[in-house]
């Protein structure tokens, strides 16, 4: 049986189509390749920012104590999953700017990854120690990794959480000094691997960009503890044993952060800790091959995507300098003073640009790194971390 | 807020306590740089907690010694080049009283 559609109907009908369109099209379909998210700390706020016209698009607040947050990206790089100081893990919307979900999830965490896969959130916590995983679309629980050890039964805190090739997570028990390979391809029964006496309370870690090698840096004594996760049956190797030579180091201010470190060509430069001092190492060999004296303890040392430059923050109290070190003739080539409490930088993927939070001056400025000019600022209450989401597509980070 | 912690600074015996401006100060070093480790509201992280039950049982000299010298193998660094013992014991104190949110 057919029937006419009448007028009047049809008109509504075309409203109606009309109207929704219009409501759709009220915010332009834009891509997430140049956004990011900038930390207020203690505000417990992340605000939105974009890289290509070097402006905030926005602020979510509610996030709890975001004291040493981070975050990571889901691979579509719409989605923040932000991991607070009060273990709360939160998952932003950047292209609706809102909070999707948040769990409180552990009483005091570190930080986090997401799955090669992208389906997988670990979270690493220091209270209670261990690593937990969630549900990146969802994040209901899907594993728990108590990190006990010794015959106490105690569980350490877990530290330099990252994920690896064969969807894979590794991280290092601050107390223990262990090192942990989590396989998580049955996402609800993670199958351990165990390093033990990988040396004194490491307190931080990394993975190269290509998943190979781990390498977590040690606070209990000089040097770094390297697994090669393509061999992890060869076990854990130390590397630059005892690289402060007896020498008594300094107090430490504030703990320097090895993710993010640089890799330039065949060389890699890492902070020492308690030194004023930029370690080089043979990217190959992962010797010493040199070290460049520099103006404070160092926290972040991370090399221009290109790998020309690396550009290193101090730690407190000489935090208001950033200083440039050329990666061929090892000589620093520029120091900028963007403000007390230099927190955290970022490069845009292609290196032009640099976002650096200046917590005290409660500021993020962006400045060209070929003329080292400053080209922007955005207001922010105590930044600390800078996001963006070309991380979403870069492993270990 | 301030005139609370003005009040308690008043009534306690001894040590001098700081001016308001470098009360300020100490109360932002507290927060942002103390609590690069021990978590901005003083819940602990790499470093203990510093909250008012999780102190109770420390005498303040020894939490008092702990930031002026710091505590030798752990990563607490000692503070006395800008920080007083003055300064230290009415840190301890505001700690034992919990900072205001």
């Amino acid at each position: 049986m057919t029937r006419a559609i009448k007028p009047a109907r049809l008109l509504v009908a075309l409203l109606f189509l009309v109207v929704a369109a219009g409501a759709a099209g009220a915010e332009e379909l834009r891509g997430t390749g140049d956004l990011g998210i900038v930390i207020e700390r203690t505000a417990g706020a992340v605000q939105i920012i974009e890289t290509s016209g070097r402006t905030s698009l926005g602020r979510i607040e509610g996030l709890g104590d975001l004291s040493h947050a981070s975050a990571v990206f889901s691979r579509d790089g719409r989605y923040a999953f932000v991991f607070g100081r009060d273990g709360g893990l939160s998952k932003l919307d950047l292209l609706t700017r809102r909070l999707v979900k948040r769990v409180v999830q552990a009483g005091n965490s570190i930080g986090g990854a997401i799955s090669q896969d992208g389906s997988l959130i670990a979270v690493s916590n220091y209270e209670p120690g261990g690593v937990r995983l969630f549900d990146a679309e969802t994040l209901a629980p899907v594993a728990d990794i108590p990190a006990v050890y010794g015959a106490t039964g105690a569980r350490s805190k877990v530290v330099g959480l990252v994920d690896a090739p064969g969807n894979r997570f590794v991280f290092s028990l601050y107390d223990a000094g262990e090192i942990w390979i989590a396989d998580v391809a049955q996402p609800d029964k993670p199958v351990i691997t165990k390093f033990a006496e990988i040396g004194l309370q490491p307190y931080d870690a990394l993975v190269t960009p290509d998943g190979r090698t781990y390498i977590a840096g040690l606070f209990g004594e000089d040097g770094l503890a390297m697994l090669d996760l393509w061999r992890p049956e060869a076990g854990v190797r130390r590397l630059l044993d005892g690289y402060g030579r007896g020498e008594e180091k300094l107090p430490v201010y504030k703990m320097p952060h090895l993710e993010g470190w640089a890799r330039a060509g065949d060389r890699i430069f890492l902070p020492a800790v308690g030194r004023h001092e930029l370690l080089v190492l043979d990217a190959k060999t992962f010797t010493e091959i040199g070290r460049i004296p520099v103006h404070g303890q160092p926290v972040f040392a991370i090399a221009r995507p290109d790998g020309r430059q690396v550009w290193v923050n101090f730690a407190h109290p000489l935090n208001d300098t950033v200083q440039i070190i050329d990666t061929q003739s090892l000589e620093i080539v520029q120091a900028i003073q963007p403000g007390k409490a230099v927190m955290h930088l970022e490069f845009t993927p292609r290196g032009e640009n640099v976002w650096i939070s200046v917590r005290d001056a409660d500021r993020v400025d962006v400045y060209d790194t070929d003329s080292f000019a400053r080209i922007g600022s955005i207001p922010a209450d105590k930044p600390s971390g800078i996001f963006l989401t070309a991380r979403a597509n870069r492993i270990g980070l | 807020m301030l005139a609370a912690v003005l009040v308690l600074a008043a009534s306690t015996a001894g040590a001098a306590p700081p001016g308001g401006d470098r009360q300020a100060a100490l109360l932002y070093l507290l927060r942002q740089d103390c609590g690069s480790c021990h978590g901005a509201t003083m819940g602990g992280g790499l470093a203990p907690p510093l909250l008012p039950h999780s102190l109770a049982e420390t005498p303040d000299d020894a939490l008092i010694a702990a930031i002026l010298d710091g505590r030798p193998g752990t990563p607490m660094p000692p503070w006395r080049f800008e920080i007083s013992p003055d300064e230290a014991a009415w840190m301890v104190r505001q700690l034992k009283g919990g900072l205001a949110e």
